[in-house]
């Protein structure tokens, strides 16, 4: 860590007068250009701060889309299309927020497959960890609930599929289900409570989440591809060898970085804002009506992994719990991997290809579940795929605890840089 | 190092965008080829759409005074020409049919078609506009192929001609399926000149769903331009002060 803020004595009169009553010029320096980050940081590590640019984006966007949305039933589609037709730019405000939202989905997962990679979730990463499984957590409710607003079909039928899920719970499970609809079906009263919980609410957990997420990590620092601790190894100032300030060779990185991203995301907004009916789904072009049913109901892509599960399974009870606790385990990868090498470039080749299975599982589950859902090999490769999801588990545990990993040397600093 | 990370990530995205590519491709429409910056079509396409559709179809998304601006008219030629209702320049297009007597008369009343091409794609507009043909089992006389017991009686008749189905021969049990449609009594069009109307006015009804796509499209290219020229001076800046990391 840092030194600690109030040592920061500016010569500027003025600032030093603030900073004797607010020390925060100590605090922005200790956060940046006194914050080491190793200096091996590879193309996975763009993510969190990309994630970071969307999270902002999707607040500011979302306030201009505030103005002009109308949160009833009744008005939420038409002003919808106002938005897109009469509000000057805000077809393009829309498109920013509607691609934001998938696009915090693909760095929020790569970011995640990142921290499985190198191990980053170890000690003493683990509350680090758990904090950021509480950000994906706050992101899928905020998401989920933005996907009803412009109450389409898949906006309604959407809801009504996942909202039933708590129905599951017994004895209370469909007055459970009507109190969080506050109807009998998703009506008004359920599109006005999740506009509330989604401009605010969750928008305010999720932030505060972000902020300890990031508190932490400035605290532990930095985890990377060599899964060696920067802060074994420092020099006669006690700065870390490995380490270089994060300010200003990583904004500048990341201003790459964010350059590169801003280009797909525009690409995506100004060319193919629907991404072939993936971001923006083409039955969520027509007015949210419960007594046409739409062909094929499914979820948004970012939780077609765990919607194919509670499709392949078929209790309804087995499968909400089979869904639940897909999320759940990751929360506790701290303890299931005992291994005390981070990096899977160390690790054992094991390891290698049971991370390798689980990422395939999760993205060819996420096929069956956007699928039509009509070929019945899709349920029977889906609940395979399933066993192997939970597979990686178990067999993480056991391969860790028993100590059959072969796990090659660790080198003492960091192998590689730019 | 870098390497087989970033080759997978490329491999990851590839598949994505192929299954989404496949995902889009659908059974058995003919491609529509629309073009929405051709404004010729698309004024083309208005006229059939409020000679043929707009007595009972609204566009209640869509602004006659946007029309003109979009497709190069001007206020008189939209009002004279398009807006047969008496409304106003600035209202939207609403169809004079009242809903309640469409319901009555088609068992259904005649969609809004504001998302029409949103929802379904142009290919399957285009290919429903020539999927029409002869069933007197059905009560208005017409059936489609693409959207099988339609309500709505084919209106483009007279241009496109009567066509009559060929059934396949059925498998025991089954209904059967029609193979195939031919024109049993041509229209005042030909087929190639009937293909172009209704090319046209699929093209007039993609803009309608989305008018925004005009603008996003000429921009875009500036503002990815934009962006690979502040790409590229991000990547010299970053260069420039990793000389010093060793």
């Amino acid at each position: 860590m840092a030194a600690a803020p109030n040592a920061y004595k500016p010569d500027n009169k003025a600032l030093a007068w603030i900073e004797e009553r607010l020390p925060i010029i100590g605090f922005m320096r200790s956060a940046t250009t006194d914050y080491y980050a190793p200096k091996n940081f590879n193309v996975m590590y763009y993510f969190g701060s990309l994630a970071l640019l969307v999270l902002v984006n999707q607040i500011v966007t979302g306030i201009f889309l505030t103005m002009n949305f109308n949160p009833s039933a009744a008005g939420a589609f038409a002003s919808v299309q106002y938005i897109m037709r009469d509000v000057e730019w805000g077809w393009l405000i829309r498109y920013m927020h509607t691609t934001g939202a998938s696009l915090f989905f693909v760095v929020v997962y790569l970011h995640m497959f990142r921290a499985l990679m190198y191990g980053s979730y170890k000690k003493p990463r683990e509350l680090l960890w758990i904090l950021g499984m509480f950000v994906y957590l706050a992101l899928m409710a905020e998401a989920f609930m933005g996907y009803v607003l412009p109450w389409g079909q898949m906006s309604f039928w959407g809801a009504k599929v996942i909202i039933s899920l708590f129905g599951a719970v017994p004895v209370i499970g469909n007055k459970l289900v009507e109190w969080i609809m506050g109807d009998f079906l998703p009506a008004d009263a359920t599109l006005n409570r999740f506009f509330a919980l989604h401009v605010i609410a969750l928008p305010l957990v999720l932030l505060m989440l972000v902020v300890l997420h990031l508190w932490a990590l400035h605290e532990v620092g930095s985890n990377n591809p060599d899964g060696v601790e920067i802060k074994e190894n420092k020099d006669a100032d006690g700065k870390p060898l490995d380490g270089i300030p994060f300010h200003p060779y990583y904004t500048v990185k990341d201003l790459f970085g964010v350059g590169v991203f801003l280009l797909i995301a525009a690409f995506i907004i100004f060319y193919q804002p629907t991404f072939f009916g993936f971001f923006l789904e083409h039955d969520n072009f027509v007015p949210a009506n419960n007594l046409v049913t739409p062909a094929a109901i499914h979820p948004v892509w970012y939780f077609m992994p765990f919607y194919a599960m509670l499709r392949v399974i078929p209790s309804k009870g087995l499968g909400v719990i089979t869904l639940f606790s897909a999320i759940a385990l990751l929360f506790f990868m701290p303890w299931i991997d005992r291994g005390k090498v981070k990096s899977w470039r160390y690790r054992g080749v094991s390891y290698k290809i049971a991370l390798g299975l689980f990422a395939l599982a999760f993205i060819w589950l996420g096929k069956i579940g956007g699928g039509e859902g009509t070929w019945i090999g899709d349920t029977y490769i889906g609940r395979a795929l399933t066993g192997v999801y939970f597979a990686f588990f178990i067999f993480l545990w056991a391969y860790t605890y028993f100590g059959w990993e072969k796990t090659k040397p660790v080198p003492l600093r960091v192998t590689t840089h730019d | 190092m870098t390497k087989p990370f970033f080759c997978s990530l490329v491999l990851a995205l590839g598949l994505l965008t192929a299954t989404a590519a496949l995902a889009a491709e659908g059974d058995a429409l003919d491609a529509a080829h629309t073009n929405i910056h051709d404004v010729a079509a698309m004024q083309r396409g208005a006229r059939t759409f409020f000679n043929y559709c707009a007595g009972c179809h609204s566009l209640e998304y869509m602004r006659y005074s946007r029309i003109a601006q979009d497709l190069d008219l001007s206020e008189a030629q939209v009002m004279t020409n398009l807006d047969m209702t008496g409304d106003k320049f600035g209202d939207p297009v609403i169809s004079a049919m009242p809903a309640a007597d469409a319901a009555k008369w088609f068992g259904k009343a005649p969609p809004d078609l504001s998302l029409e091409v949103a929802a379904k794609g142009p290919d399957w507009v285009y290919t429903y506009l020539k999927s029409f043909y002869v069933d007197p089992t059905r009560p208005t006389g017409w059936n489609n192929t693409v959207f099988p017991n339609v309500s709505m009686p084919f209106p483009l008749w007279e241009l496109q001609g009567v066509q009559t189905p060929v059934y396949a021969p059925a498998r025991p049990g089954h209904d059967p399926r029609v193979e195939k449609l031919q024109l049993g009594q041509p229209g005042l069009q030909t087929p190639a000149q009937y293909d172009r109307t209704i090319r046209d006015l699929t093209t007039f009804l993609q803009y309608v769903s989305e008018p925004a796509a005009l603008q996003r499209e000429r921009i875009g290219v500036w503002v990815l331009l934009y962006l690979a020229v502040f790409t590229f001076l991000a990547l010299l800046l970053k260069r420039e002060y990793w000389k010093d990391v060793h």
